[in-house]
């Protein structure tokens, strides 16, 4: 077969595949966050073990209750979330007055317990979870093979990222959420219940972490300390994309994947630190980020 | 003008003993005042005397507020800042609340509506007709004037019957400042209660049924718009006119 670059076509789309899947994970986790820090004024460090959840809960409703993948894939979010608005009311609720620091450490802390408690049951070696029935096999695209659970992941995560987008941007409840940002404090003097939109926001960010996760369960294995390892990246990712910005955060989470994939082909020693390489960028060009407005 | 006079003795906002705090700091120190349906009543005084924070206090905007505060018969003080708006009032803040991102049509339908009889759109898009052809534009886009207009508007459409409105002639061109007077006598009309906190005395002046004066969050005097002329003294007393 032609080589494309120098390198094989199946090599090099099969690279950028994986990128567009990475960064649908990217764009998931840092849509969530920055909802979440643009209402919150929290960099919610637990993100990574709410998505660690998310594939923890359609495993357990699996191997326990017999739950199939498309039922976890509404019921882990929500479950999640419940637990999310739980930590919202009782812990995050304090800390909104004080600096971004404290939430900082505080779902960072949280993040730690989660994680440990899990390792501490489980293991750090994965739980099996497998490909649903209808999304297995794949087709070939003649310049690559596609597997069906792929292009699913793809899929579903660009509705749910673009479905986010349409609400926060183009609904009444959206507007409330952009006005709280903006001015909390005037938008509950209009008569608007503020802490109850900050709840189900938090509630939100959380779910879509989730999502991620039981998205992530079939193809990475459903292990523990899955979320620190992809949550720096995200944090990556918002920096560069800007914080607070929805666009952004989805645009750049996809943009990042497939940076990523292909460094992994034309230079494999570089694909871990090359979205780091792209923060420093940004953060000595456009210190906001890329979608970020400038202060 | 009888029926106008019995109007006038429903009392919409009573004010005792309020005390306000942001934070350590003892802002309001013992506010009593009342504000009859349909008045139009200003706040008047320097600057840091407390008009800006009494009408916030009402909102329950500072971090701690004692006293009572009674609006429409109702105590709100133990009420949450979201509840406050629902028994009638609209509040326009000292620097606008445009909100960036949401545009002018956005801004304008923000708030839920807290009464029957609010104006429509239509109506709105009558008395402001500047906004109509911007409706579709960022709200921070807008002219300062016609920031102010929409914040006005915002707080008609939800119908309000009692509108706190914070020094919404600073920084405006005189011919803005009389459109205001002009919506501001329209209201009146219909109605209204209206507590204004006003720099611009003489925007206010004819306006009026009462002015309080304030000074070091306390209310130094109360004067009816009958009795400017006899106490202009005191006026520039304390205001230095």
């Amino acid at each position: 077969m032609a080589e494309l670059l120098g390198f094989p076509p199946q090599v090099l789309f099969g690279q950028l595949l994986i990128g567009l899947i990475n960064g649908s994970f990217y764009a998931l986790l840092s849509l969530g966050l920055a909802i979440i820090f643009g209402l919150l004024n929290i960099i919610n460090f637990a993100h990574g073990a709410q998505y660690m959840l998310g594939a923890f809960v359609a495993w357990f409703g699996l191997k326990f209750f017999g739950v199939n993948y498309w039922v976890a894939l509404i019921l882990a979010p929500l479950v999640v979330a419940a637990i999310g608005i739980a930590i919202e009311k009782t812990l995050l609720r304090r800390l909104y007055k004080e600096d971004h620091l404290y939430g900082l450490l505080l779902t960072f802390g949280l993040a730690l317990i989660i994680e440990g408690s899990f390792v501490h049951f489980f293991g750090v070696s994965g739980q099996p979870y497998s490909v649903p029935a209808a999304l297995q096999g794949g087709n070939n695209l003649g310049f690559m093979f596609l597997p069906t659970y792929r292009a699913w992941i793809i899929v579903a995560s660009l509705v749910v990222c673009f479905g986010t987008w349409y609400m926060i941007e183009r609904t009444k409840l959206g507007a409330y959420l952009r006005a709280g940002t903006e001015n909390p404090k005037l938008l509950q003097a209009f008569g608007i219940n503020v802490p109850l939109l900050i709840t189900l926001t938090y509630g939100y960010g959380v779910a879509l972490a989730a999502f991620a996760g039981v998205l992530a369960a079939p193809i990475y294995s459903v292990s523990p300390v899955m979320g620190s390892n992809i949550l720096i990246v995200v944090f990556a990712v918002v920096v560069i994309g800007g914080m607070g910005s929805i666009m952004g955060a989805v645009v750049t989470g996809l943009l990042m994947g497939l940076i990523e994939g292909l460094t992994k082909v034309f230079y494999p020693e570089a694909s871990t630190t090359v979205i780091f390489l792209v923060m420093i960028v940004v953060l000595l060009v456009r210190p906001a980020g890329l979608f970020g407005k400038e202060a | 003008m009888s029926q106008n006079h019995k109007k006038h003795d429903v009392e919409q906002l009573r004010i005792s003993d309020l005390h306000a705090f942001y934070g350590e700091s003892h802002i309001l120190h013992g506010i009593d005042m009342k504000v009859n349906r349909g008045e139009l009543v200003t706040l008047l005084g320097r600057n840091g005397s407390g008009r800006s924070t009494t009408l916030k206090s009402i909102m329950n905007m500072v971090g701690k507020r004692t006293g009572s505060i009674m609006v429409n018969g109702s105590e709100t003080v133990g009420m949450q800042a979201h509840q406050i708006p629902h028994l009638g009032i609209g509040f326009c803040p000292e620097e606008r609340g445009i909100f960036a991102s949401l545009n002018v049509e956005e801004n304008l339908m923000l708030p839920p509506t807290v009464r029957s009889g609010g104006m429509s759109l239509e109506e709105i898009y009558d008395m402001f007709p500047n906004l109509y052809e911007r409706r579709m534009s960022q709200g921070t886009r807008l002219s300062g004037g016609e920031q102010q207009m929409l914040a006005m508007a915002r707080i008609l459409r939800t119908g309000a019957n009692l509108l706190l409105l914070d020094e919404i002639t600073e920084g405006l061109a005189p011919v803005i400042v009389q459109k205001l007077g002009e919506v501001l006598l329209k209201l009146k009309d219909k109605g209204l209660t209206i507590v204004l906190v006003e720099q611009n005395f003489r925007f206010a002046a004819p306006l009026a049924d009462r002015h309080y004066l304030m000074e070091h969050g306390t209310i130094v005097e109360e004067i009816a718009s009958h009795e400017l002329e006899s106490k202009m003294d005191v006026l520039n007393t304390y205001l230095g006119v």
